[in-house]
């Protein structure tokens, strides 16, 4: 079953399988990377490196998830970059913010296949996931860069850090969103399909697009 | 070790005095090292793997004495030799030991995410405890002189234990016993400072070094190592001694206002789609939009 395609039964596909599962591939290893991260942000959240095994596995196994999560986000832009540029509708979702927020969804411009919120998540995890492999890298193997290059180690401890809040807030308002906001939507990349209704009300551009295809 | 508490203070169901209580005014160990009595002749660097039981290293030859370019894992005290040229023209061969500085405020203590991974005792001493360390290699960025080493084996990080071991059972470290030309001191902090400030002074008026002085760096709180040198105003010449050594500005950010920052933000986030929920509530699709 391919994404965008009509079936049998009257519901539309929304993700293919390809695509859901590079999603989970990237969302697992992400919520591992941001659990054994936290462990080390803070003292406080040590106790969080003990349930995947004690701080020393997560820190070995830390940033082998980080190259697993970069790779599955490579494959996220082969397969959704071309979707994901800013369109003069995504702007006007940005102008209508407050109406979406207040759930008057009828007031918001017509989204296509993606909303202009999605694709800032997108474009988001893929600009702070470039930033955290290089400065994960350097701190992958601080035995590596020479006295003379410590300045790349001091800036690597600071951006690493920064760059995972900034997905962390992207994370929130993701998971919120796919689970208790559109609870269908949890569904559409767990078994790939939406309702016709679904797809109308919060994308109805691509509803049209798909009514209008052969098919 | 973890030995600090064997300085007893008191002692239950005991009759009597105890022992050793009050005897001591001061806590706060120091090594003294004099750059301008040390031949280089590296004992200290061989008693240090004595004591410690560590294994002789490859040495590499760099066309001068110095045993190798920088301390490593499991070579914790390292002679740094350079020949260095005075302004006008002579040569002058410096040599210093170099290993852990056990700095006030340490770097390496300030930059480590493990608990327990690396203490300070209070008489100053900056030990790292290896069962609690998971070899992130923090310390190593923290540490204004280089000192931490990532081991490739044990994959954890080893560096001078200032003879910890040794000093909590009365003894001087293995370098201090080891040197034949009593360069190395040991003592408290007061003292130490004060035979530093007067071997200064007697360089400065009767050797003829005018900017002789002692090394006491104020950037970090001070240090329980503690050097006299020639030229105090080109630590620089004596095998790359930091000027003016302090914890990298951006480990200091990342460890005070981002936490704070970034907890807040964090809780805020969580705070905001709670809130947004209990407000206005999930979207949902037209067909179940009847039912609330
Ligand atoms: C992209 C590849 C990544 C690599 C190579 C990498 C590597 C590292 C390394 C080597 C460390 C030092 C401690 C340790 O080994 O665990 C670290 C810390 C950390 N990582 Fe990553 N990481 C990556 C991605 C991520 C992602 C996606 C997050 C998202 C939450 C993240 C969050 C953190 C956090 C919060 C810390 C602790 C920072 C601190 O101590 O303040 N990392 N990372
Ligand atoms: S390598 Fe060990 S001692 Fe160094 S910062 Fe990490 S946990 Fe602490
Ligand atoms: S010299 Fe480096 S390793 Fe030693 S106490 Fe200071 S910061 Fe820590």
């Amino acid at each position: 079953m391919s994404a965008s395609a009509v079936l049998p039964d009257g519901r539309i596909c929304r993700y293919s399988l390809r695509e859901r599962v590079v999603h989970w591939i990237a969302g697992i290893s992400y919520l591992y990377l941001l659990l054994t991260g936290l462990a080390f942000w803070s003292p406080w959240l040590f106790w969080l490196a003990t349930l995947f095994g004690g701080g020393t596995v997560s820190r070995e196994l830390h940033p082998w998830a980080g190259l697993v999560f970069v790779i599955a986000v490579g494959f996220m832009y082969g397969l959704w970059a071309n979707q994901m540029h800013t369109t003069q509708t995504d702007r006007e979702f940005w102008r209508a913010l407050p109406h979406y927020v207040r759930n008057e969804d009828e007031e918001v411009p017509p989204a296509d296949r993606f909303n202009g919120g999605q694709k800032v998540l997108f474009w988001g995890f893929f600009w702070c996931g470039i930033f955290l492999l290089l400065s994960g890298l350097i701190l992958w193997f601080p035995p590596l860069i020479p006295w003379s290059l410590r300045y790349f180690r001091y800036a690597a401890v600071i951006i690493h850090p920064v760059f995972a809040l900034l997905t962390i807030g992207l994370f929130i308002v993701h998971v919120y969103m796919g689970t208790a906001m559109e609870r269908d939507s949890f569904h559409s990349m767990v078994r790939g399909d939406v309702s016709a209704g679904w797809a109308r009300k919060f994308h109805p551009a691509w509803y049209d697009r798909l009514m209008r295809a052969p098919h | 070790m973890s030995q600090a508490t064997l300085e007893i203070r008191r002692i239950s169901g005991h009759a009597g005095s105890v022992p050793g209580a009050g005897l001591r005014r001061e806590f706060e160990v120091c090594k003294l090292i004099d750059t301008t009595t040390c031949i280089g002749c590296k004992a200290c660097e061989v008693a240090c793997l004595e004591w410690n039981g560590l294994t002789f290293s490859e040495t590499t030859f760099n066309n001068s004495y110095q045993t190798m370019p920088e301390t490593q894992w499991n070579y914790w005290n390292l002679i740094k030799f350079n020949e260095h040229e005075r302004d006008d023209g002579t040569l002058q061969l410096l040599m210093r030991k170099d290993q852990c500085m056990h700095c006030e405020e340490p770097g390496c203590l300030a930059a480590c995410p493990a608990d327990g991974a690396i203490v300070q005792y209070v008489n100053g001493i900056v030990d790292f405890q290896q069962d609690h360390c998971i070899g992130c290699g923090y310390c190593m960025t923290g540490c204004p002189f280089n000192i931490p080493k990532f081991s490739p084996t044990a994959r954890k990080v080893f560096k001078c234990t200032l003879c910890v071991d040794r000093v909590t059972q009365g003894l001087e470290p293995a370098c201090i016993k080891s040197c034949p030309t009593g360069c190395l001191h040991f003592g408290t902090k007061p003292e130490m400072k004060e035979l530093a400030e007067s071997r200064a002074a007697q360089l400065r008026e009767e050797s003829g070094f005018a900017t002789a002085g002692v090394y006491d760096p104020a950037g970090i709180g001070g240090t329980h190592v503690i050097y006299v040198l020639h030229d105090a105003t080109n630590p620089e010449a004596y095998g790359g001694l930091p000027n003016d050594p302090r914890i990298p500005w951006t480990v200091k950010l990342w460890k005070t206002p981002l936490k704070w920052i970034g907890n807040l933000a964090i809780v805020a986030g969580l705070v905001g789609v709670v809130g947004h929920y209990l407000r206005f509530g999930p979207k949902l699709p037209p067909e179940e939009e009847e039912r609330p």
